[in-house]
């Protein structure tokens, strides 16, 4: 092991520490709305750093690639997926947090 | 007892080998931590109290197999893997839309 994949193995330490938070957001937080946001954010931004440690370490160029288009993908779909789902959410009659401070949603609805 | 002892020894040559581009311990550590990852979403989906929570739950555990594949490439050296992860990318996205879309029919339709 040089030093390159002592780097890369801590990038990917820092992305499994992020995906660990992000899911115990989701289950801990009170709202469908709060644990999107909690998963979405962190768990994207978790396995982009571990795609990136994969670029890193990884020893073929298709390999590094792969995982760049990868990232590139994650990047586009998580946030558009996360926004269609709060949506239907909030079409679907799912209430907010009885502690939940602002809802624009509310306004321009009707 | 021979063949006991012959399919340990099998096994742990066989467990050197794999260990290519990163050591089997650091390996086996950001498994378990992505397996508690695992864990947390499947608990998520299985408790959920609306369907919306459900499908965040199946959407946090798609993104999280995408950095699963990315370990198993690194330590199995194959590439063919990281193919596995940006197919499964592009089918969970078009499954949570999909899943977003009837979500947000439903109150239509009543």
């Amino acid at each position: 092991m040089t030093t390159i994949d002592y780097i890369g193995l801590v990038i990917i330490a820092l992305g499994i520490m992020f995906d660990l938070l992000g899911c115990i957001g989701m289950v801990r937080l009170p709202d469908v709305y709060n644990r999107l946001q909690a998963g979405t954010k962190c768990v994207t931004l978790g396995v982009c750093l571990i795609l990136i440690g994969t670029v890193v370490m990884a020893d073929a160029t298709p390999t590094r690639l792969k995982a760049i288009l990868c990232m590139v993908f994650i990047l586009i779909t998580s946030p558009t997926a996360a926004h269609a789902l709060a949506r239907a959410a909030r079409h679907s009659g799912i209430e907010l947090w009885d502690k939940s401070v602002v809802d624009q949603f509310e306004k321009e609805g009707e | 007892m021979r063949s006991l002892a012959d399919s340990s020894g099998l096994s742990k040559e066989s467990l050197n080998e794999s260990a290519e581009l990163m050591p089997g311990t650091a390996f086996a550590v950001f498994t378990s931590i992505l397996l508690v990852c695992c864990a947390l979403c499947l608990f998520r989906i299985a408790r959920g109290p609306t369907a919306p929570d459900r499908t965040v739950g199946i959407d946090i555990l798609g993104t999280v197999v995408v950095g699963f594949c990315a370990l198993l490439t690194l330590s199995t050296g194959k590439d063919y893997i990281m193919n596995v992860a940006l197919v499964w990318a592009l089918i969970s996205f078009i499954g949570t839309l999909a899943l977003a879309k009837h979500l947000e029919g439903q109150h239509d339709n009543d």
